[in-house]
């Protein structure tokens, strides 16, 4: 039987970051408790916080569950957290840069030229343009899981436009709307800086034919996104204009957008749609979503992209497997953060392995996202199992195998009292002049007993997360 | 600010108002309807629906112009863009994309009447008394108006918005005055008959300006001085006038602080200067239903000139 590492618990006694939680979990009565949970869910119902999932129907103005137990980490368990964190997002530049440019990576044998130059994610479009800074990708979303009081893994890297930051830092807002007295009694490190920093990260990356202070705005695919409402959010925060793509237009070498006030240039786009859309001219013809013409500019340095297209391939799950391998080559330096060790099944002594193991291991598509297309071997049935199979037999090259993982275990809120649930780690890193990162990030939690399938499409639910001061 | 951004709060207020619209009309046309019905005459609800240009769509779908019916369609009817439910779905729905442009009031006040509405929708029609349907339209319509009176920054947004308002309400209250030109229209010889004042006292009525008319002139209801109230005095906030005046103030606002007058300004301005110099015999002797045709165009350039200026973002 696996053991699970419990964030609070360590037999009978309670690990330091939570020590003065005990008294308020325990001074709670049901009923506050339920009193306070429906508080928050009119407070996240209020503000428009609502989540649409992609293929389900039902209520589009579904809220993601908010669990008020807090999941907390001590400033010196964050500092090592940190450092890791920000190593793997130098690495991951570094490799971007050196796709797009020489290859030196490839040139060296360190990773499979295959695997990067006949990926679908690899923008021939982009091939020997460096952006400006040299940053590719500007918000690095590392998921991460612990497995035990040192060991965290990296599950996945999203290098384009991860998701979510809005619950980092709504769920902070809420918690000291609804428990000013634990922010009193506990010294947690605030996260509210982060849009400025966002802003100042994208100001920091202005093409050089810009003068001025920088223009910056979000492309949004519009209102029918189940992520707009972040998009808006973060907008809104940062102080700058939210547009769709029939906002902005393309002349002179200059991308402008309209407003009421004639024409205005626009410096950087924080875009929240897929390179595939971003311009018809240069990619998808049938987009609706993007610019005409907005790749032309973004080469001649008249508009800086943010993510730079292209940056995909450094997060496909194939890659995954080599980001160690660029920290060593890049930076000259040993992981911090661990792999979870993956099996190709491209490969066909890793496939032999997966296909006989199949039961105790995860499957995942390569290029799949928010927990669809996965088989969970232990919590699944031998039928599913099998189907599963005969889905990875069939084209071997689009599934990882990983093993199941220990996910550690936060106390959470249920029906019955209180109880540990799976949880994992979403921190969101800047890249830009600098590289920040602010204490806290994305806690996703399993609600239901056993499981270790966090994404909100699948019933997940979220959670404040806190890095102590020292 | 974005063009998209400002079409989104222009059309917020348009629907809304349009909304009120399309309630009064309900409200004018059930009071008509209470009278007892000479045979020969245009029926009432017809003359609603010829007043409110939608008299093509509605034949088309529902066929006789029956009470029941013509409750559906200007009520909740999601094919007519024009009723009630679709008008307020619509300027929920342009609310959500603005979301960061409205105060969390504004809307919160959108999304009830939103919320309420999908519960009217379910309740059985045999529940729904007609009176109640018009008052909850008119009392969300209020919480909107009185959110964004009172929490709304005064910048170009607000502007947008009441330049929403006042050409819709315009729009509006030259229609509603057309409905008595469509049910008169047969016997000219009705003019100024006891049946003639009911009809222009129901239309006082629907426009909830019933005591606010006595306040103002007090004495005999007749045609001039409702025409007078509804067209040329500043006092009433439906009047053509006040309209105008608030289209052309808040252009001028936007002329203000953007710098730049356009001819979006004169051509308001020149609105204002029209029906200024205009008497009530002046309009009388045009022909009243000829004078608010041509108003009803004249405001509609209005509206297609603010958002060629502002709206469009030069597509």
């Amino acid at each position: 039987m696996t053991t699970y590492f419990n964030e609070m618990y360590q037999g009978k006694s309670v690990r330091p970051p939570y020590a003065r939680l005990e008294d308020w979990m325990k001074s709670m009565p049901a009923e506050l408790r339920h009193m306070k949970q429906a508080e928050a869910e009119a407070l996240f119902r209020r503000i428009g916080i609502t989540f649409a999932v992609y293929g389900e129907g039902g209520d589009p103005d579904r809220l993601i569950p908010f669990d008020m137990f807090p999941r907390v980490f001590t400033s010196s368990e964050w500092s090592r957290l940190e450092r890791g964190i920000k190593q793997r997002a130098r690495a991951l530049n570094a490799f971007l840069v050196d796709v797009y440019g020489r290859g030196e990576i490839i040139r060296a044998g360190r990773i499979p030229s295959r695997l990067v130059y006949q990926n679908a994610a690899y923008e021939k479009a982009v091939a020997g343009f460096r952006p400006p800074k040299g940053v590719y990708s500007h918000i690095v979303g590392i998921d991460l899981v612990r497995t035990g009081p040192d060991d965290f893994c990296v599950l996945e890297d999203n290098c384009r436009t991860p998701s979510g930051v809005s619950y980092m830092l709504e769920n902070r807002e809420i918690m000291m709307r609804m428990f000013p007295d634990l922010f009193r009694e506990n010294r947690i490190q605030p996260v509210e800086q982060y849009p400025e920093l966002l802003r100042r990260t994208f100001a920091s990356v202005a093409p050089d034919k810009c003068d001025g202070e920088p223009t910056v705005v979000i492309l949004t695919p519009g209102h029918f996104n189940s992520a707009y409402y972040e998009h808006s959010f973060l907008a809104d925060l940062m102080g700058v204009e939210l547009v769709e793509g029939q906002d902005l237009f393309v002349e002179g070498g200059f991308v402008w957008m309209r407003t009421t006030e004639g024409p205005r240039r626009v410096d950087v786009i924080y875009r929240r749609i897929d390179d595939a859309f971003i311009d018809p001219l240069c990619f998808r013809p049938d987009s609706m979503l993007g610019v005409p013409g907005l790749m032309d500019v973004y080469r001649s340095g008249g508009v800086t992209i943010c993510s730079a297209p292209g940056a995909g391939v450094a997060d496909d799950k194939a890659v995954y497997t080599f980001v160690p391998e660029m920290i060593r080559f890049y930076l000259g330096e040993e992981p911090i953060l661990q792999n979870v060790p993956t099996w190709q099944c491209g490969k066909s002594d890793d496939l032999k392995y997966v296909l006989e193991h199949l039961a105790e291991l995860v499957v995942k598509e390569v290029h799949g996202s928010g927990g669809y297309g996965m088989l969970v071997g232990p919590k699944s049935t031998k039928d599913q199992v099998e189907a599963f199979r005969a889905r990875i037999i069939a084209d071997p090259g689009n599934y990882i195998a990983q093993p199941t993982l220990a996910l550690s275990t936060t106390p959470t809120f249920v029906a019955e009292g209180i109880a540990p649930r799976h949880v994992d780690l979403r921190p969101y890193c800047l890249v830009g002049e600098r590289i920040e990162l602010v204490p806290g990030g994305l806690t996703r939690v399993a609600l239901t007993e056993g499981s270790l399938v966090v994404n909100s499409s699948q019933g997940g639910g979220v959670k404040d997360t806190w890095v102590l001061a020292e | 600010m974005l063009s998209r951004t400002a079409d989104n709060l222009f059309w917020i207020a348009r629907y809304m108002e349009r909304a009120e619209t399309a309630a009064r009309l309900l409200e004018v046309g059930s009071r008509i309807a209470l009278l007892p019905s000479a045979a020969g005459y245009r029926n009432e609800w017809d003359s609603l629906l010829q007043a409110s240009g939608n008299a093509d769509a509605f034949a088309r779908k529902y066929g006789e112009p029956v009470q029941r019916n013509i409750e559906s369609f200007l009520f909740f009817d999601r094919d007519n863009a024009n009723s009630v439910a679709s008008c307020i779905t619509t300027a929920r729905e342009n609310a959500r994309i603005v979301r960061t442009a409205l105060t969390a009031q504004v809307w919160d006040a959108l999304n009830s009447a939103f919320q309420e509405l999908r519960h009217l929708e379910r309740t059985p029609r045999s529940e729904l008394e007609l009176s109640r349907l018009t008052e909850w339209t008119m009392r969300h319509a209020a919480m909107v108006r009185g959110a964004i009176d009172a929490t709304l920054l005064r910048n170009d947004g607000w502007d947008f918005l009441n330049l929403g308002y006042h050409l819709e309400r315009a729009d509006n209250t030259a229609r509603l005055m057309d409905v008595k030109y469509y049910v008169l229209l047969p016997k000219v010889d009705f003019v100024g008959s006891g049946y003639d004042n009911y009809q222009w006292t129901t239309m006082l009525r629907a426009m909830g300006a019933h005591r606010a008319f006595h306040w103002a002139y007090g004495g005999e209801v007749t045609a001039a001085k409702i025409a007078h109230f509804l067209i040329l005095n500043r006092q009433s906030p439906r009047s053509l006038i006040t309209c105008v005046d608030g289209l052309s103030d808040h252009l001028d606002r936007i002329a203000k602080a953007y710098g730049t007058c356009t001819p979006a300004q004169e051509a308001a301005r020149a609105m204002r200067e029209g029906i200024e110099a205009l008497t009530v015999e002046d309009i009388f002797e045009e022909g009243l239903h000829e004078f608010l045709s041509r108003f009803i165009g004249v405001n509609a350039d209005m509206g297609a000139l603010v958002r060629n200026t502002y709206l469009d973002g030069d597509r």
